[in-house]
């Protein structure tokens, strides 16, 4: 069996078609079910994530007037909302989720290359995420160690949570990275061996790539926080030195010699700096798309874009000490890690301009998804710029462990990737549900959040350059806070309660138009890539109905001279322009959708 | 393919149908061949990662080198039997045979089985001798290397055990052959890696 | 539209508040200037970034936005043009880079004339060592660290015998005199920081990590610790004081070195004893401690932390407005004139029998028990004995009365603020965490089980 001609898996896929409810909904193996599993398992942990962030602002805020956050609840509710935001959310919903729905939707498969496998990964997601959630009610509550875990602190009496919490954290992780592995094998392979006829590499949308390399990325990064975990949870309980070195615990030395905390930050950091691609890169992928879709405009620079992605991909495996300058390693890593770090501002920057030459000459049209994915253009052109800062190590000097950082990487991984998913559940929802959203409450939606986002962290970027420091229960009395440092926390923290708030309008709106939305058409925007040229919308079992689609052209051919429509399908035929009769398109649609 | 070539190919200006039924760039071989291909790469990473820690854990003022036992010896010949088994019974698949299939692909699953006996018969007496997990980390990395690769051969083993199984339900050797072939890559791998660790803790 | 004019807001609104801001860097303290060199090249290039891109980002909503009869241009690419963005982006890039590595070659690389100190971090509080005349550190390790020797010096290492040990978390520095601060951690991470001097590293247990710095303007400025270090992280503080070289000769002299604490004269319990009779009238005879007079229970208590109270009393650091008992206190303590005489008293307290208070208060256990496993148990220990490691007194069997007494004290920060009450502050942030009075009892009921 050399090849598998795609025709002839149909009978394959036949097999697996469900016969009940619950094999339908529950026990599937259909990768669009097993995506919205997914997402909607990441969106509950990241509500939870969300609620604790505004539990530990609301202290930070109004420290006088809070008192059922205590220190050891505060440093509990920031490290789990750390864990949960970057792993159990953001990478679990990119790639789990719409790494799922489209990989075999813009690829013209039928599903997934292991379609049980792809349940399995969704079912072991879930038991991490139990794992997790059950630390919250084990004696001593969730671990409090920072989302880092650093050693020796994790398993100390000092740090909440540091019996049953930090145990139940590692076997989520470990449990997590096979989760993630599955799926991750499932992407990969399929992206390679899936593709329909005619799907070259290059053919195929920024998102796939996006998702492609941040999967090869996520493979070949978790390893080593599974090694740093099951190292750790070795130091923990069978009393072994990996990272642990001669320490005193209350009084006490505790029976430990010569481990290495250090190298712990190192394990930690070749997985953790992959980790912000493993988010990014998914988040540049869908947001190219959504942006020439709605610019009516091809990609700009499709090839740069595509080098730069694999670039970045390369070089985030060798700058990951840069989290690290300040950490006690030998300095001298410091020339390195700076340039190699800077180095990769350069293939960052050229997605940005590339991004603006996009909407250069094209014809805009501002729908909610473009909100969305402008409003990602700014703020991850501040945050990007902000990194440039860190990554310099002299500058690192004063601010790392400051609240600068702590702005930075929200703005950079967390607001950034958030505003691309909602740009990306409003552009795919139409096709997802078959229905469409509301465009009011959107722009509403999107208004709160991008500048509430920009009010959370703009002004505590300037508390970094005063040098308050991050991870403080209470400022406290110093000579350097002036007190007008704590009233800007209190207005962060009302706008973080006004953004968390806002965000009841997003589910309103996605949940709501399922059932009042109106009708959708099959392809609203006028997209060229494949997933929007399914037979149904949305897409039954196996996604092409009879046939499979052939690809004649790449994802982006929008406004192509000569051509009748804006755009052409990704599946018509060279030289045959789409007939007018093609259901399709739409003529009227276009002025009833743009807003200005 | 060439890497290059195709990802400087100029998507917008080729049309039409490339590379007729299969789209460029795809490999030519089945998707579970891929997948282990992947899956061996991140298990490299798995154990470069705690050989890497070894090394730099190993600079550490506190360590004191175990010295292997002599038992190993044994266990790795029963390892490269298990892996040279595999082997013969790979060829035999490969031929569209099926004299001898029985001794050898049983035969290497059973070596493997002793292999993990062995290397658990090494732990005790290591034990025995007192050499603790927990009294230095050279003892530590041991027993977490060597535990780590019996894992991954019994999850090996697992999928032995399948077709195993659907051998001897009067499955044709042409159904487990995709399977047989896979785990004589994976049994190959794993030996490489006993190997290379091997030759590592006893050089410390 | 109004994304385009919002944007365009944006980048003038985030120009303004840039330079309205209140919040900015502190006055540099030390030479380190070409640091803040180094940040201001990046702002300015990141800052023209920022804006050129953000302008044209709004300029392209607002020219190209949908109009009837308008289409795009199809343009796939630009090789020319995304090559001179390239080259642009990397002299950008390089500008930055370069005075950062010029910078960091000169802070990984100590100038000889830098004089060392030592920087000593544990749960939750800051020590300091410096050379004796000999002008080097003696070694040291965890493995030696007891009530006694603090710092783990080695007692077998000559050269560590005239080391002055500062065993408060305050410091001084000679102005304009380079140093090189060697930091060492006995427990976890911390991370020695300044503001004002710019620098900071971590100090890793297990290893020494080094920072340094020539400070160059008087003051007095707080130690921060930067790295998450669990509970108590938020309250570890310090202040260094740099001042002439004159002033901090004379400090320094005033020290104590190594020696000098290792070989200090046991206490002479039999002068304590009569120093007692004293304060036999209202903590009793054996130290029982008398709730009508407003006495706690001393008995049991642990001794350096009546030395610390004792001393706290005779400096005024507590006992001042507000706190009536405890000014009564300070006229007691005053009688003490000598550190010989408190060390004795204290001494001749521990003999006494250690019988538990009897119990005054009463409230909801179990939720005595959330607060306090939660929040106290890492200094006060899970038994409630305290322990010096942590600066934490004895609160099993002791008077609950006074507990409940000095928690709303610290929480109304009538106790724990003076300068000269070193971990005081720790107390009264934690103390303000707690609800009120309810959870107060509750957590007093709590430490009643413990006896």
């Amino acid at each position: 069996m050399a090849y598998v001609p795609l025709a002839d898996q149909d009978q394959e896929m036949e097999m697996h078609h469900p016969h009940s409810w619950v094999e339908k909904y529950v026990w599937s193996q259909d990768h669009k079910v097993i995506a919205i599993q997914y997402g909607g398992l990441a969106v509950l942990t990241g509500i939870v994530g969300l609620v604790l962030s505004l539990l530990f602002r609301l202290q930070l805020g109004f420290p006088e007037s809070v008192d059922f956050v205590d220190p050891n609840f505060y440093y509990q509710a920031v490290t789990m909302h750390g864990m949960i935001m970057v792993v159990y959310f953001l990478t679990a919903l990119f790639l789990g989720g719409f790494g799922n729905y489209m990989v075999p939707l813009m690829l013209g498969a039928r599903d997934m290359v292991f379609p049980f496998l792809n349940m399995m990964s969704v079912w072991t997601f879930l038991i991490s995420v139990i794992i997790l959630m059950a630390s919250f009610f084990v004696g001593g509550g969730p671990t409090g160690a920072g989302w880092t875990l650093y050693p020796p602190q994790t398993t100390m009496a000092g740090t909440p949570g540091h019996d049953a919490g930090i145990i139940l954290m590692l076997v989520s992780l470990a449990v997590f990275v096979v989760a993630f592995t599955m799926g991750g094998l499932n992407y990969v392979v399929t992206i390679l061996q899936y593709r329909c006829r005619g799907m070259t590499l290059m053919r195929m949308p920024l998102t796939i790539w996006g998702i492609f390399v941040a999967t090869v990325l996520g493979l070949f990064a978790f390893p080593a926080l599974l090694v740093a975990c099951i190292m750790m949870m070795f130091d923990t309980l069978l009393g072994t030195s990996f990272f642990m070195p001669a320490v005193i615990e209350s009084g006490s030395p505790l029976d430990y010699e010569g481990g290495s905390p250090i190298l712990f930050q190192h394990l930690f950091w070749f997985f953790g700096h992959p980790e912000v691609y493993i988010v990014a890169l998914p988040a540049f992928g869908l947001v190219s798309d959504v942006l020439s879709v709605h610019a009516r405009k091809n990609i700009f620079g499709y090839r740069m874009m595509v080098w730069a992605i694999i670039a970045i991909g390369g070089l985030s495996f060798i700058v990951w000490a840069h989290h690290m300058y300040v950490s006690g390693m030998n300095p001298y890593f410091g020339f390195f890690f700076a340039t190699t770090t800077l180095i990769i501002a350069v293939p960052t920057a050229l997605k940005v301009y590339n991004w603006l030459l996009t909407l250069w000459e094209g014809d805009i049209r501002l729908n909610a998804p473009m909100y969305f994915a402008i409003g990602f253009i700014f703020t991850f052109i501040h945050g990007g710029l902000t990194g440039l800062f860190l990554g310099n190590v002299v500058i690192d000097l004063p601010l790392s462990d400051t609240y600068f950082v702590v702005a930075h990487f929200h703005l950079v991984m967390g607001v950034s990737p958030i505003l691309v998913l909602f740009a990306a559940i409003y552009h795919w929802y139409p096709k997802l549900s078959g229905r469409m959203y509301n465009e009011t409450m959107a722009k509403a939606h999107f208004w709160i959040t991008f500048l509430g986002a920009y009010a959370i962290y703009l002004p505590m970027h300037y508390l970094g350059f005063l040098g308050v420091p991050r991870r403080y229960y209470a400022l406290g009395s110093t000579d350097f806070i002036p007190a007008s440092a704590q009233e800007l926390n209190s207005s962060i923290t009302i706008a973080a309660l006004i953004v968390g708030t806002a965000q009841i309008l997003f589910f309103i709106n996605i949940i709501g138009s399922l059932k009042w939305g109106k009708k959708a058409d099959p392809n609203p925007w006028g997209a060229a890539s494949l997933e929007w040229q399914t037979p149904d919308t949305p897409p039954k079992h196996g996604n092409w109905g009879d046939e499979l689609p052939t690809v004649y052209r790449w994802a982006y051919d929008y406004s192509v001279p000569g051509a009748p429509e804006d755009f052409i399908p990704q599946n018509t035929p060279e030289r045959v322009t789409p007939a007018a009769s093609d259901e399709h398109i739409d003529t009227d649609k276009d002025s009833t959708l743009a807003d200005v | 393919m060439s890497l290059i070539k195709t990802v400087t190919e100029k998507p917008w200006e080729r049309k039409g149908v490339i590379g007729g039924m299969e789209p460029e760039g795809t490999f030519d071989t089945e998707a579970e061949r891929v997948a282990l291909t992947f899956f061996l790469v991140i298990a490299t990473v798995i154990f470069s990662l705690f050989m890497v820690s070894y090394y730099i854990r190993m600079e550490l003022p506190d360590w004191e080198p175990l010295s292997e036992p002599a038992q190993l010896w044994f266990n790795t010949g029963l390892l490269v039997a298990s892996s040279a088994f595999f082997q013969w019974a790979r060829n035999i698949v490969a031929r569209g045979d099926s004299k001898n299939l029985y001794t050898s692909f049983f035969g290497a699953g059973v070596l493997a089985i002793l292999f993990i006996v062995a290397q658990l018969v090494t732990w005790n007496h290591l034990q025995a001798g007192g050499f603790y997990l927990s009294s230095n980390p050279a003892n530590a990395f041991y027993y977490l290397l060597t535990g780590l690769h019996a894992l991954h051969l019994a999850g090996g083993l697992w999928v032995w055990s399948k077709s195993a199984i659907r051998l001897v339900s009067g499955g044709e050797p042409e159904d487990i052959k995709l399977s047989i072939e896979l785990c004589t890559v994976y049994w190959h791998f794993l030996l490489l890696v006993w190997i290379v660790m091997f030759a590592v803790l006893s050089n410390t | 539209m109004t994304l385009a004019v919002v944007i365009f807001l944006l980048v003038v609104g985030s120009i303004i508040f840039h330079f309205a801001s209140p919040w900015w860097f502190t006055d540099i303290a030390t030479d380190w200037g070409s640091i803040d060199f180094t940040i201001n090249v990046t702002f300015w290039v990141t800052g023209f970034v920022f804006v050129a891109c953000n302008v044209f980002l709004a300029y392209c909503i607002w020219k190209f936005r949908k109009k009837p009869g308008h289409k795009a241009v199809y343009e796939p690419e630009n090789t020319k043009l995304e090559a001179w963005l390239s080259v642009f982006t990397t002299v950008g890039v390089i500008a930055m880079l370069a005075p950062g590595l010029f910078v960091w070659a000169t802070f990984v690389t100590p100038p000889d004339n830098a004089l060392e100190y030592e920087v000593l971090g544990q749960q939750w509080q800051w020590q300091f060592r410096y050379p004796g005349a000999d002008g080097i550190l003696g070694t040291a390790d965890t493995g030696f660290v007891s009530e006694s020797n603090p710092f783990g010096v080695n007692p077998e290492d000559p050269n560590g015998m005239d080391d002055v040990v500062v065993n408060d978390p305050d410091m001084h520095l000679a102005v304009n005199q380079p140093v090189k601060a060697l930091l060492r951690s006995n427990d976890v991470l911390h991370n020695y920081t300044v503001p004002q001097f710019r620098v900071k590293m971590d100090l890793v247990p297990g290893l020494v990590s080094y920072l340094w710095f020539d400070p160059t303007k008087e003051g007095t400025y707080d130690i921060m610790c930067e790295e998450l270090c669990g509970i108590g992280h938020f309250v570890m503080r310090g202040s260094v004081t740099v001042e002439s070289q004159a002033a901090f000769d004379s400090w320094l002299a005033s020290q104590p070195t190594f020696a000098e604490t290792q070989n200090a004269a046991g206490p002479d319990i039999a002068a304590g004893q009569a120093q007692y009779a004293a304060c036999a009238a209202c903590h009793g005879a054996n130290g029982e401690g008398n709730q009508a007079l407003n006495a706690p229970k001393i008995a049991g208590q642990q001794p350096w932390y009546i030395e610390r109270q004792l001393n706290h009393f005779k400096q005024g650091a507590r006992g001042g407005d507000g706190d009536t008992n405890g000014a009564q206190m300070t006229a007691f303590a005053s009688m003490l004139t000598t550190d010989e005489a408190v060390r004795n008293i204290s001494a001749y307290i521990a003999t006494f029998p250690d019988n538990p208070a009897p119990t005054t208060i009463s409230g909801d256990i179990a939720n005595g028990y959330d607060i306090y496993d939660r929040n106290c148990a890492a200094c006060h220990l899970d038994n409630g004995a305290g322990v010096w490691y942590t600066d934490a007194p004895k609160l099993a069997g002791m008077s609950d009365w006074y507990f409940v007494t000095q928690i709303s004290n610290f929480r109304a920060g009538i106790r724990g603020l003076h300068a000269d009450d070193d971990y005081g502050e720790q107390m009264v942030q934690m103390a303000t965490a707690m609800g009120d009075l309810d959870e107060i009892e509750d957590v007093a009921a709590y430490i009643n089980t413990l006896r």
